[in-house]
């Protein structure tokens, strides 16, 4: 079974709470989706609304775990605050740390990840850290203290799919006992199945789902999608060839002409 | 005295965060708290004294991804 900081997680899929179309169909899907870990993220409250009390009310009601992200920091000062803040309203060590680069791509500043990472990890957080397929990188996060690492797949919410297969492919062949999860980018549950199938440990999937026009079903899809991809790496897929082999056996074959 | 609560000027009485909060209608919500940009945790807002022109950012669990 696959852990996660030593908790054990049944479900290889994760999912992000952002952007169902109402709290009811996120209740649907998170069940559709059977995803024991979910994202959650903080904002700011409005004494009036108290729209993140009654969000928080839903997700506890899920009795899923959460895993809170520091989405929309930029510097290493603010993804580290608001990994404390998270802390203590979400009572978890656990954090998926972003820290943003560039708007476009929404791609993680590497650098400032690796030393948000490092002030986290000393200071007893759980790091996920959302980085890029880069070798090097992976290594200063784990020599930082993370023991999970999350490569994006694409830019977030593109749903391009694994953008870099060799990059991703030495990734996971770099790093064998080091649990991988392919973080922002799948858009079809076939990219989530390739993910799978290429050894990685399990996937972040929100807007794909969130966005879909019918949530809870595509919510299905992506388990089952998850599920037939860890079962196709576990039963070890074949070599691909450039060539034709006829998978008929020729020997015994008539001579018709 | 005069502070911004998450980005808005708003006036209060309190002189304390703890107190500020439940002034602010913040009493019992599960938020956390950071003055000027420092988080202030949940057992030290009574200690957090709050002055004139201070930065309150007051945040409760969102959707994220």
């Amino acid at each position: 079974m696959l852990s996660l900081y030593e908790v054990p997680v049944r479900s290889r899929l994760l999912l992000g709470t952002a952007r169902f179309p109402s709290p009811a169909v996120l209740a649907e899907a998170v069940q559709a989706s059977g995803a024991e870990v979910l994202t959650v993220s903080l904002r700011r409250e409005s004494a009036g609304e108290r729209a993140g009390q009654a969000f928080w009310s839903i997700v506890r009601e899920l009795g899923a775990r959460v895993l809170p992200n520091t989405a929309g920091c930029h510097t290493v000062k603010e993804a580290v605050t608001t990994a404390h803040m998270a802390r203590e309203v979400f009572a978890t060590s656990w954090i998926k740390l972003e820290v943003i680069g560039e708007e476009d791509t929404l791609q993680p500043d590497v650098f400032g990840l690796v030393e948000a990472a490092r002030i986290l990890c000393a200071e007893g957080f759980e790091v996920f850290p959302y980085t890029t397929e880069d070798l090097i990188v992976a290594e200063r996060l784990l020599a930082a203290g993370c023991r999970v690492l999350m490569p994006w797949g694409a830019p977030i919410g593109s749903g391009m799919g694994l953008n870099n297969l060799f990059g991703l492919k030495a990734l996971r062949a770099h790093f064998p006992a080091v649990p991988l999860v392919i973080d922002a980018g799948i858009g079809v549950p076939s990219h989530a199945a390739q993910a799978l199938e290429l050894g990685f440990d399990a996937v972040l999937i929100n807007t794909a789902v969130s966005q879909a026009v019918d949530p809870v079903r595509m919510a299905a899809a992506f388990a089952q999608a998850v599920s037939a991809g860890h079962e196709a790496f576990l039963a070890g897929p074949m070599e691909p060839r450039d060539m034709a082999v006829p998978s008929t056996p020729v020997v015994g074959s008539a001579l018709l002409r | 005295m005069n502070i911004q609560v998450n980005g808005e000027w708003r006036e209060v009485r309190a002189a304390d965060l703890a107190a500020a909060l439940a002034e602010l209608g913040f009493a019992e919500a599960v938020i956390a708290t950071a003055v000027n940009g420092t988080f202030v945790p949940a057992p030290k807002r009574s200690a957090a004294a709050l002055a004139d022109g201070d930065r309150l950012e007051v945040l409760a669990p969102m959707q994220g991804g």
